[in-house]
């Protein structure tokens, strides 16, 4: 079945392939310059079309519009306007501000929904209808393993947004997929010392989960990481994704002998979770001797406005925050903050960044063709877009970088101030096998130019 | 024995949320025969008037603070609330926090004009068509006033904390003779779980002993015999459906503590509000609330860890279950009248 109509038909490739291939020299077949072959959406006019695909409508809507914010922001400066914002920070100079490879960019939208189906729906129209070349967006595990099959299927690349699962470049990794946020493991092994320091050695965590897929792999992650240093796990309880009141299962906590409750929640479970371990006095409660706490693993400062003051002195973990002092998250906070007025969420910057990471590699690449893209993305080194030097990994097209570990903040100072860095995890800390367990089961495959 | 008394008093709460939806949807089918998809929105606004209180009461002045910095940097901009200066800074401070239970005073007008608004501009026209049209129109402007809510306030839920006073739990366990640090219950899910029952009470006690709430049973038995006597009734029925609306709107005020209000809340509530409305009986208002009751304390037991370990899955459809067993073995509800839901 054919999902995407090509422009190309097979065997006018394959005679522009024969011809060009008389035409070039032999000896370039194998570099970067051997991808000027047909692919999909080829840009031929001035400008090149990208897609941002992010949830406009449904519970993660206020992360996808700042979301799109980022994207506005990126194609400005990639256009040359504004300040120029991490493009002057960024290690690599390949862009020069005057679009991507002297295309001025443009961009369409899709609505994610934060539903699969409407996901790969709305990136299917962008790449069948706008000729988007490239798919970036999501707030959800679950959409961007569902979008970034379709990239694959199609043959575009698909930069993720936000989607935390270890399945996005784990079991479901696909070579026309690439993700700069971090993952459940990460999480997991920058917050274990921490805890560790904080609440000891021998602790009884209960465990609430959100009963889908992001939730199963924190929870792993957690569970692995804190039972590795000597936490025991009493109790793991799936929580349906569309529960609104959490006291029926916050209330057994209390009949526990557990001392630490994690919630593997994320947006509007995660607030009301919280809130409703806080109202149940959990916090101050005293078990075992010990005074009992909550983490909450995955962290957003969106989320953490929602729970308001319940999340006061509860550790989690976070892709990246405003607060950075690094040149280039200072150099975002600025262009963000005066363009729009408030400081832009882990979620924009991941996306901006993604949007930057695209338009560098077609530059670097020297064509917009997926699989010179793939080739340019595998095993980049780059610095200057904040959290420190990142490796987008050849083997996952996972990146590498510092994970924050954030506690939410006792006195805030405004709004935004919600959430405090207490430590920069060092990429090697956080850096697991490709193979690793949590991550088996999958196999990139090969890029797929669409053509 | 402790495990289950927590639960019991779990569900009471929800099962107050649940009876004073139902409350309000029983009322309007059983004075006007509209089955009100909108009710849980009307719950939803009632849950945003509490979150506009709290901010009109927190409309601030913007002062400069040299000595301090922004995020970007500037110097940083100190907002002191209006209240605050009017009033002094303990009063002011004491208004703001007290803005959920003053919004009960605020919402009373506001759900009162939206009911009348909802049924005199909309509804009245779907009195003579078939359930099914009414079902979709009262749905559909569930939809667009959800997503009205949702274009001021975006779709992040927002916090809406009780008063300080209220604020935690105390040791239910120590107060009824248990073990201390058995039973730790939140405040105000005590304070709702009255309030639900007060509501109740007032609706039940207007109905039964008022003038007024004679003429309305009276409609509700027989509006044509009603309308033959000279009685507008349809301008009462009205007025029921207004009264309607300020019950699940002060239900969605009171609420906002307990979850933080978003703008999908009502239709969270509204399947399970029908459920209950359907076991305990359609038109029947003792039904509705015993049977709000009901569902929520089985909701909370099949919540429990050993529960679902028994039966997994079984948190989610406890209440369908109980549901398809009330309408197979007694149609009629636990409550209802005998003709309305079977022939």
């Amino acid at each position: 079945m054919t999902l995407i109509r090509k422009p190309f038909s097979r065997r006018s490739i394959l005679r522009a392939g024969a011809a060009g291939g008389i035409g070039l020299a032999a000896p370039t077949i194998f570099t970067s310059n051997a991808w000027s072959a047909g692919y999909l959406n080829e840009p031929t006019g001035s400008t090149v079309t990208l897609g941002f695909n992010v949830p406009q409508t449904g519970p993660y809507a206020d992360e996808g519009a700042d979301e799109l914010r980022a994207y506005q922001l990126a194609v400005e400066h990639l256009n040359g306007g504004g300040d120029g914002g991490m493009l002057n920070t960024f290690s690599s100079k390949a862009l020069k501000g005057n679009g991507i490879l002297g295309k001025k960019v443009e961009f369409v939208t899709g609505d994610t929904q934060t539903k699969s189906d409407a996901a790969r729906a709305s990136a299917k129209s962008m790449i069948e209808k706008d000729g988007a070349i490239m798919i970036t967006g999501g707030s959800s595990s679950g959409v961007a393993v569902a979008v970034q099959a379709l990239c694959q299927e199609a043959g575009v690349i698909f930069m993720a947004g936000l989607t935390h699962s270890n399945d996005t470049t784990g079991k479901d990794r696909k070579a026309n997929g690439f993700r700069h946020f971090f993952n459940s493991y990460m999480s997991g092994a920058a917050l274990a010392p921490v805890l560790k320091n904080a609440y000891g050695n021998d602790r009884k965590a209960y465990h609430l989960t959100a009963d889908y897929n992001w939730g199963y792999t924190t929870e792993q992650a957690v569970k692995e990481s804190t039972e590795a240093m000597g936490w025991e796990t009493v109790e793991t309880v799936k929580t349906p994704l569309a529960a609104t009141d959490f006291s029926a299962y916050i209330t057994p906590v209390l009949q526990s002998d557990a001392d630490v409750l994690v919630l593997n929640h994320y947006g509007g479970n995660m607030v009301n979770s919280l809130t409703n371990a806080v109202q149940f006095g959990l916090r101050d409660k005293v078990v075992n001797g010990k005074n009992f706490e909550i983490i909450v693993p995955l962290y957003s400062r969106l989320m953490a406005k929602g729970a308001g003051a319940n999340v006061k002195g509860i550790f989690g973990s976070t892709n990246w925050h405003w607060s950075l002092t690094d040149e280039g998250s200072q150099a975002f906070v600025r262009s963000f903050g005066q363009k729009y007025g408030f400081p832009p969420s882990q979620a924009a910057h991941t996306t901006y960044v993604q949007a930057l990471l695209y338009a560098d590699a077609c530059e670097r690449a020297g064509t917009f063709n997926p699989c010179a893209v793939v080739e340019a993305l595998e095993g980049f080194e780059f610095d200057g877009l904040g959290n420190g030097k990142t490796l987008y990994r050849a083997e996952d097209h996972q990146c590498f970088k510092d994970v924050l570990v954030v506690k939410g903040k006792e006195n805030p100072t405004s709004e935004f101030d919600l959430l405090e860095i207490v430590e920069v995890t060092p990429a090697e800390q956080v850096t697991y096998a490709p193979d690793h367990p949590q991550f088996a089961g999958g196999a990139l495959g090969t890029c797929n130019p669409g053509a | 024995m402790d495990a289950i008394l927590l639960q019991i008093l779990n569900g009471l709460d929800k099962g107050s949320a649940y009876a004073l939806i139902a409350l309000g949807l029983t009322l309007i089918f059983g004075t006007l025969g509209v089955v009100n998809f909108a009710h849980g929105a009307l719950f939803m606004i009632g849950a945003f008037c509490a979150v506009t209180l709290s901010r009109l009461l927190s409309v601030s002045f913007v002062t400069i603070d040299e000595t301090r910095k922004d995020f970007l940097g500037n110097p940083l901009k100190v907002e002191t609330p209006y209240v605050e200066a009017w009033f002094g800074p303990d009063v002011g401070a004491a208004i703001i926090d007290w803005s959920v239970p003053l919004a009960i005073l605020f919402s009373i007008p506001i759900m009162a004009l939206v009911g009348l608004f909802m049924e005199r501009g909309l509804i009245k026209h779907f009195y003579k068509r078939p359930h099914a049209d009414q079902i979709l129109v009262t749905f559909g402007l569930a939809i667009v006033l959800q997503e009205i809510i949702k274009y001021f306030y975006g779709a992040n839920p927002i916090p809406t904390p009780a008063p300080e006073a209220f604020a935690g739990s105390f040791d239910f366990g120590a107060l009824v003779g248990m073990d201390p640090n058995v039973i730790i219950y939140p405040y105000w899910r005590i304070v709702y779980f009255m309030f639900a029952a007060l509501i109740v009470g007032a609706v039940f006690a207007f109905l039964q002993f008022t003038t007024f709430g004679m003429v309305v049973r009276a409609g509700m038995a027989d509006r044509q015999t009603v309308g033959l006597l000279g009685i507008d009734i349809d301008r009462r029925f009205t007025f029921m459906f207004a009264l309607a609306a300020v019950v699940a709107g002060l239900a969605g005020v009171m609420y906002a503590p307990i979850n933080s209000p978003n703008y999908h809340m009502g239709m969270d509530f509204l399947v399970l509000s029908f459920v209950v409305v359907v076991v305990g009986g359609m038109g029947s208002l003792p039904g509705a609330v015993a049977a709000g009751f009901l569902l929520g304390i089985l909701e909370s037991f099949a919540s429990m860890a050993q529960v679902v370990a028994l039966f997994p899955g079984i948190n989610q459809i406890i209440i369908y279950l109980v549901a398809i067993v009330i309408l197979l073995t007694r149609p009629r509800g636990l409550m209802g009248r005998k003709g309305v839901m079977e022939s």
